[in-house]
């Protein structure tokens, strides 16, 4: 700074610049220790709060599918369940359905289609949780329980092992149903975030494929998609955040019922809306610490599927070459 | 056959040199190409010949239409909106802007390579297999015959032939601008436009893709675009001189270069304009 003082020429001197510096450097420090500080402290409280159910369940928490506030016996199996099972049926519509909106407004769509598509889709994900909860509940499952529930059970129920997923009775709300609610709540996170991936890669990167003579499809499956995958990961992970820890919609439709059961049909429970629903009503200190004791596992899944597709995007660099 | 016959007919008139028109029979001739950035008519009724096995140069100032007329010929400007192309531009005396052309096929016979290297983001190996893998059914010995055989053609194989796993976007520019001109000749096509293939490389990279143009014409058509006139004389059989999306002359590059039949041509060589 000594050096910048000796010849400033009339500009500001060096060392207001530094102290406007100094400042910025600090809150923009801050900040971002700030999120540090409220990951730990979140954590903290977690444990902290969970401490009492951790020490009585132990890891047998996790397996366990008894839920009886009666008997103050608590397990975390059905809930955990619940929340893989309606997110993988999530994820397993979400994506490709989301991919191909992407694709379509990308590569296919004529010009003049591609703002309103592609608003409406942000538009879609504007819609607050619980309205899709609530049209879920009164327009979505009748509808449902009528139509496709019906065939998908004339259809399906009597398949090698996928069978038993789509026995029981159609009720219109269920597992399925959540995870279908949530296919739609996630869509349009991910395709948005794969349409703009998909915009920035570069026109002669693309052409040179279509160069070779490479289709539409080829040229988006085997170009496109390796170079945008990073940012297409991140899309679907962002999607599988909302869906592992969305809360109101799930409540609404997955039945809100404490039982393990094999076809998606039936009622089940989530993490998060077990929680929503229960926080109340929780009575007893081993009741209350083990909702939190489920709260901390959600995080712990979170923080695992991150993790995971950390390793999955290295692995797939790997497949790309050194 | 009487297509044929037509073209020829009307080669003989176009062509400076009869006895060059013998030996060497036209690949792809264009007949009165017009082409339309929305209402903006960015070439106006351009006739030419692209001979087999010579290399044409297309060179011009910039914004002479020279890039629109090359990328007319395997008819990629059909991936954007309101681009449209009138006339005739015929392939082996088939016209590739009709409605009936399937253009996956007219791109497989006529390989384009660009500007900057376009690696895909896969594997060397997997770059040149791409191409190949998508029209041919080959087996593993076989296509990595081919792939070798592709990067020999282009003259990097002894670079890259231990590092084939490695990623494309790994090579230098030159290597890149190389295994892309790789991939296009992997697929044996007929013609291969270069869409000023050297723009983007050191001069050292330059003058090894130079050379392999010339190698390269021994088994392929070559139309190129430059904005380098001395790329357009060292590596050219024939020049076209394009200006304001016209084309002011066009014949074999000698002449071009020393005794232009333009002023406007002469002017624009001898560098007192453009």
């Amino acid at each position: 700074m000594a050096l910048g003082e000796a010849d400033n020429g009339g500009r500001k001197t060096s060392a207001g610049r530094s102290w406007g510096d100094f400042v910025f450097e600090n809150i923009s420090k801050l900040s971002a220790w700030l999120v540090l500080g409220i990951l730990l402290g979140i954590i903290v409280s977690l444990i902290v709060g969970s401490y009492p159910a951790i020490r009585r369940f132990h890891l047998g928490f996790l397996v366990s599918g008894q839920w009886n506030p009666v008997t103050q016996q608590f397990g975390a199996l059905v809930p955990i369940v619940g929340t893989l099972v309606t997110s993988a049926v999530a994820m397993l519509i979400g994506i490709p359905v989301s991919f191909g909106i992407a694709l379509f407004l990308t590569e296919l769509s004529p010009v003049w289609l591609k703002r309103p598509l592609g608003t409406a889709i942000e538009l879609l994900a504007a819609i607050p949780s619980i309205i899709y909860g609530m049209w879920g509940l009164f327009v979505f499952a009748p509808i449902f329980a009528d139509t496709l529930q019906p065939w998908l059970k004339s259809r399906l129920s009597g398949l090698w092992v996928f069978g038993p997923l789509f026995q029981g009775p159609p009720m219109g709300i269920g597992v399925l149903t959540a995870g279908l609610i949530l296919a739609i709540m996630v869509i349009p996170f991910i395709a948005s975030v794969m349409r703009d991936v998909f915009e920035v890669v570069p026109p002669a990167l693309k052409e040179s494929a279509y160069a070779l003579g490479a289709t539409t499809w080829e040229v988006v499956w085997r170009v496109v998609l390796p170079y945008t995958k990073a940012g297409v990961l991140a899309g679907i992970m962002l999607g599988l955040g909302r869906a592992l820890g969305e809360t109101m919609a799930v409540t609404f439709v997955i039945g809100n019922a404490h039982n393990l059961n094999v076809s998606l049909f039936m009622p089940g429970n989530s993490i998060a809306s077990t929680l929503a629903n229960e926080f109340t009503e929780a009575i007893g200190a081993m009741y209350t610490s083990s909702l939190i004791y489920l709260g901390l596992l959600l995080f712990f899944i979170t923080f695992i599927v991150l993790a995971f597709s950390r390793l999955l995007l290295a692995r797939m660099k790997q497949s790309e070459g050194r | 056959m009487i297509d044929l016959l037509h073209t020829e007919a009307k080669t003989a008139k176009h062509l400076r040199d009869p006895s060059d028109h013998r030996k060497n029979p036209v690949k792809l001739s264009v007949r009165n190409l017009d082409f339309y950035y929305g209402e903006y008519r960015a070439l106006k009724s351009i006739s030419l010949d692209i001979m087999e096995n010579k290399v044409t140069a297309i060179i011009g100032p910039s914004g002479c239409g020279k890039s629109t007329l090359l990328r007319s010929m395997n008819r990629i400007y059909e991936l954007y909106p309101g681009l449209r192309a009138t006339g005739e531009i015929l392939l082996d005396g088939r016209n590739i802007l009709s409605r009936k052309q399937d253009l996956n096929l007219l791109r497989v016979k006529v390989g384009m390579v660009f500007q900057a290297p376009t690696p895909f983001p896969m594997t060397i190996f997997d770059n040149i297999a791409f191409g190949i893998k998508l029209y041919e059914r080959l087996n593993n010995s076989e296509l990595a015959d081919r792939v070798e055989w592709a990067l020999r053609k282009a003259g990097v194989w002894d670079e890259v032939k231990d590092k084939l796993h490695y990623k494309g976007t790994s090579l230098s520019g030159g290597q890149q601008q190389r295994l892309c001109i790789a991939r296009a000749i992997a697929v044996k096509p007929e013609l291969i436009l270069l869409d000023e293939p050297c723009s983007a490389l050191d001069p050292i990279s330059t003058s090894r893709i130079e050379d392999l143009i010339v190698e390269l014409k021994s088994d392929y058509t070559i139309a190129m675009v430059t904005h380098n006139m001395q790329q357009a004389a060292r590596v050219s059989d024939y020049t076209a001189y394009m200006y304001l999306g016209e084309l002011i002359e066009f014949g074999d590059t000698d002449t071009i270069f020393t005794r232009p039949t333009k002023k406007a041509t002469e002017d624009y060589i001898t560098g007192k304009f453009g």
